[in-house]
């Protein structure tokens, strides 16, 4: 993990982990909002609009799992490194 | 699969039940963070579900039903009927003397029923304000963002038959 060495390795971590969790809640709250437009429009007869909310919503989970392996590691680093000492 | 497995040797239940206060606040976060993208993967999969509607429309057919006569009812009156099911309530308006309009009556907002105001030509629902056009069913004020589903009515044999229902 890099970031400023003077902090300790918890607290580096949880700081890198707050990040990414508001990040993961901004990208499902764009995710709520897309999935209740997508079903306004469907519901409205208008169908044209389901292909590229699906897609973009496809790509937010993407971003959220991969947010989500982030901090799985840096969590893994933070014990790892917590134990070694 | 390398990176779905767990990356701590240490056994599950001393992860998840810590006795360190500081190692306690990691689990809350991490457990939050997994119901989060769990949370995201719903509703990547309700957007699916709908693509997959969307793709797989087929538009049904509707049954013709008389729903008046021609003249039963009054300018400005109203009558009341069910089309195409027993449960789809629909309401037929008298606009003008050779005018008929016919909407669903469940309000597109929360599914209220929907009356014709007469005074401001209108047709109102009493829950939460919203007003919707007589002459399109457009939406006028109010919550609802979708206009009504408008029943289509051909003129039979001085009968009003309903034979479509028509969404936006």
């Amino acid at each position: 993990m890099h970031g400023n060495p003077e902090l300790p390795p918890k607290t580096r971590g949880l700081t890198a982990i707050g990040g990414a969790m508001s990040l993961i809640a901004v990208l499902l709250i764009v995710q709520i909002w897309l999935l209740s437009a997508a079903l306004e429009s469907f519901l409205a007869g208008k169908r044209g609009s389901a292909l590229p909310a699906a897609i973009f919503s496809g790509l937010m989970f993407l971003i959220c799992f991969g947010l989500y392996l982030f901090v799985d590691r840096v969590d893994s680093d933070v014990r790892n490194s917590s134990s070694k000492r | 699969m390398n990176w779905l497995r767990r990356s701590s040797n240490e056994p599950l239940w001393r992860e998840e039940f810590s006795v360190r206060t500081a190692d306690e606040r990691y689990v809350t976060r991490r457990q939050l963070t997994k119901f989060l993208v769990l949370t995201s993967f719903g509703m990547f999969v309700g957007n699916l579900w709908i693509l997959f509607r969307s793709l797989f429309y087929k538009p049904p057919t509707y049954p013709k039903q008389t729903v008046a006569t021609f003249g039963e009812i009054a300018v400005g009156g109203v009558k009341l009927f069910t089309y195409p099911t027993k449960d789809d309530h629909c309401i037929l308006i008298r606009t003008a003397e050779n005018e008929h309009v016919s909407y669903s009556q469940k309000c597109t907002h929360l599914s209220c029923a929907v009356y014709y105001s007469q005074q401001s030509n209108r047709l109102e629902c009493p829950c939460h304000k919203g007003y919707f056009s007589v002459t399109d069913g457009s939406v006028l004020q109010g919550p609802p963002s979708r206009p009504l589903p408008r029943i289509v009515l051909e003129k039979r044999d001085g009968e009003l038959v309903a034979v479509d229902v028509r969404v936006s």
